[in-house]
């Protein structure tokens, strides 16, 4: 885990009138979970296994890269991150080995360190954007993506990442009205709302978040946990 | 219930051919995926269906549309889709938002007729339509369209990358030049070179042609023109008012239109954007090949081909008249090879026979030329290139062989030149041109055009 520190985050849909809210120092992880890790995790908690889940906590497609239960079989290295899993699947991870998620905030701060260099920036945009371009190959392994100023990996361009209340934003299903000041009790805000209209990275990025549902299990779709107090 | 039949761009979906209102269900599958724009060159597409356009869906006024949206496992993003054929919220948008791995559906009633476009309306709106989701649902009045003999579907689109205009290579989407309205590509049907070639689009003599139109932008606005053919009908923007007797029709951004006309002669007539740098430089060109017997009465095709003299002309008359075939007096071959002159060979030698300083050699006062009869026969019969010396001067530069000249007419022109512009000499006849001719080997003239 890295330690990253605390600071003021701005959302990326305000409420009108919303403040910047003050986000307090914590740990994350340096890169998404692994398959081996999450292996270990349903080795010793059957019920995340994937013949035992309630439907309840994961979607069909629930660690479907999989071979079996306890098998990761050839479309799932042990190094790569872990697909396919749900948001209570990897809360539950996370408590397992007495982390949590990070929140939305927390996860935006990391992935986007405060920087004069518009260089940097464009950098994320362009791996993001080099993410969507390319055709759907095999996901690398964990942590081999070049680390980012907090020495974190794999942030952007390797797969979207559950956050603990990746609900905050409650992006309209049709996102060209939230710019309607109506909706403020939606927490609405495309395009002309949005603190910053000219990173589409981002807004691919809260666009994702708000079509999820927390049993979803998707290809693209993993996690890393955070603490609060160093580990 | 009835499972539509959808369209795969260019074919259109088939008309309704159905006298009431009915339950249609449509199925539209979005997939991500890496196919060719321009030849080696790829793009990550964002498609309804596979392809772009999306398919057409074609339905009556009246019917009750069950819509299905899939959203492939292997996609990475979510999508949804607005219909313009839809009266309610994001004309679908709020009630299709679906992530990769997931599927939703919604009912509506087809309440207008018209050409409708559809596409996605997930954030950022703008990067979804770019990467070429949207299509054409045609909702036909209850009566149905008036019959045909051929339909096609076709729909204008702007690609914007980061490389130039046929840059090989898998080639990202480019933001700022989407926000700049700054295209690098401006096509037909989803690519460069759609319907050129074996793609064109075929029909034949006497049929009428009807073409449903779309333009899912996401910026420009289209000019759409036929080449060589005037459109019979226009319903302008898809609506229901027919307009006449139309060159070129406005297609807007996130619209359509409807065009009919009806064929009368063969060819090739080309279908362009006329903002017409887009056509040339861009790829907003396509091709309906007409086959069929000729109409010359219509369409003559090329008549006449021959030389333009312009105000050269003038003074190549004047000295035809003095040149009836008065025999091989020096007089007689004068006049005639004035005529010659004035006609051809002053185009580069100039009327006073001076030639062009440093490009064409004068005859005027030439030592060149009079050095030497039968080098100057040759030169006329066989043409001349190389650096020559006239008058002090190099010149080089390719005097073009004329032999299709007859002796006579050669004889005539060189014993002019000969006596002309400050030269005097010996007149040439014609068994001298026609020996320099045998040993040239060339065969007898046609005479001059």
């Amino acid at each position: 885990m890295a330690p990253v520190p605390g600071g003021s985050y701005a959302a990326f849909y305000p409420v009108k009138g919303e403040a910047p809210q003050p986000v307090a120092p914590f740990w994350l992880d340096l890169q998404p979970v692994t398959n081996a890790e999450f292996l270990a995790f349903v080795r010793e908690h059957e019920r995340w296994r994937r013949s035992r889940v309630p439907r309840l906590f994961a979607e069909a497609a629930y660690l479907s890269s999989w071979a079996g239960d306890l098998e990761l079989g050839p479309d799932a290295e042990p190094a790569q991150p872990v697909t396919f899993v749900s948001w209570f699947a990897a809360s539950a991870y996370c408590k397992s080995v007495g982390k949590r998620l990070p929140t939305e905030a927390e996860w935006e701060l990391a992935a986007n360190p405060a920087s004069d260099d518009p260089l940097a920036l464009d950098e994320i945009a362009r791996r993001t954007l080099a993410f969507y371009a390319r055709p759907r190959g095999k996901l690398p392994r964990a942590g081999d993506t070049p680390p980012n100023a907090h020495g974190l990996h794999d942030l952007h361009g390797v797969i979207w990442e559950w956050v603990a209340d990746w609900n905050a934003s409650l992006a309209l299903a049709d996102n060209r009205q939230d710019r309607d000041p109506e909706n403020d009790a939606f927490c609405g805000g495309a395009a002309a709302g949005a603190s910053d209209p000219e990173s589409y990275a981002t807004f691919m990025r809260f666009a994702f978040r708000g079509s999820l549902e927390a049993t979803y299990a998707l290809h693209h779709l993993g996690f890393r946990c955070a603490r609060s107090t160093p580990p | 219930m009835i499972e539509a039949q959808l369209g795969v761009a260019p074919q259109p979906a088939p008309p309704v051919n159905r006298a009431h209102a009915a339950k249609v269900i449509v199925k539209l599958e979005v997939r991500e995926v890496v196919k060719e724009l321009a030849d080696k060159v790829q793009y990550m597409f964002w498609t309804f269906g596979g392809n772009v356009p999306g398919p057409m869906i074609r339905v009556r006024k009246g019917d009750t549309v069950e819509l299905h949206l899939m959203n492939h496992p292997d996609n990475a993003m979510p999508h949804n889709i607005d219909l313009h054929a839809v009266t309610g919220p994001g004309g679908g948008a709020a009630s299709t938002f679906t992530a990769p791995g997931h599927q939703t559906q919604f009912t509506f009633t087809a309440l207008n007729e018209g050409v409708y476009i559809y596409h996605c309306a997930t954030a950022p709106v703008g990067m979804h339509i770019a990467n070429g989701m949207y299509g054409l649902i045609v909702v036909e009045p209850e009566s149905g369209y008036t019959v045909v003999d051929r339909e096609y579907y076709v729909v204008q689109s702007e690609f914007y990358t980061h490389g130039a205009f046929r840059e090989p290579g898998l080639q990202p989407f480019d933001m700022q030049r989407a926000i700049n309205e700054d295209p690098a590509y401006v096509v037909f049907n989803g690519r460069d070179g759609a319907l050129i070639g074996d793609r064109a689009l075929p029909a034949n003599v006497g049929e009428k042609v009807r073409l449903f139109l779309g333009n899912g932008g996401p910026n420009l606005i289209s000019s759409f023109h036929v080449i060589g053919e005037i459109f019979d009908n226009v319903f302008p923007e898809g609506g229901t008012v027919a307009n006449h007797q139309v060159q070129t029709t406005v297609i807007p951004a996130g619209g359509s239109a409807i065009v009919e006309f009806a064929l009368q002669v063969p060819g090739t007539f080309i279908l362009v954007d006329h903002s017409i740098f887009r056509a040339f430089n861009k790829g907003a060109l396509g091709m309906l090949k007409v086959s069929g017997p000729e109409n010359k009465q219509i369409y003559s095709g090329l008549e006449v081909d021959e030389v333009y003299l312009a105000e050269r002309s003038a003074k190549a008359t004047e000295a035809l008249k003095g040149s009836k075939d008065g025999g091989d007096s020096l007089e007689a071959r004068m006049a005639r090879g004035k005529a010659v002159y004035m006609g051809t060979c002053s185009t580069c030698h100039q009327l006073e026979g001076q030639g062009l300083a440093s490009v064409f050699p004068p005859l005027a006062k030439s030592d060149f030329l009079m050095a030497d009869k039968q080098r100057s026969i040759h030169t006329v019969l066989a043409g001349l290139q190389g650096p020559v010396e006239v008058n002090g001067q190099t010149y080089n530069n390719v005097m073009p062989p004329l032999a299709n000249f007859t002796d006579h007419e050669i004889a005539d022109v060189l014993s002019f030149v000969r006596n002309s512009f400050g030269n005097q000499g010996e007149a040439v006849n014609d068994a001298e041109v026609a020996a320099v001719r045998a040993e040239l080997k060339q065969p007898a003239a046609a005479g001059h055009p």
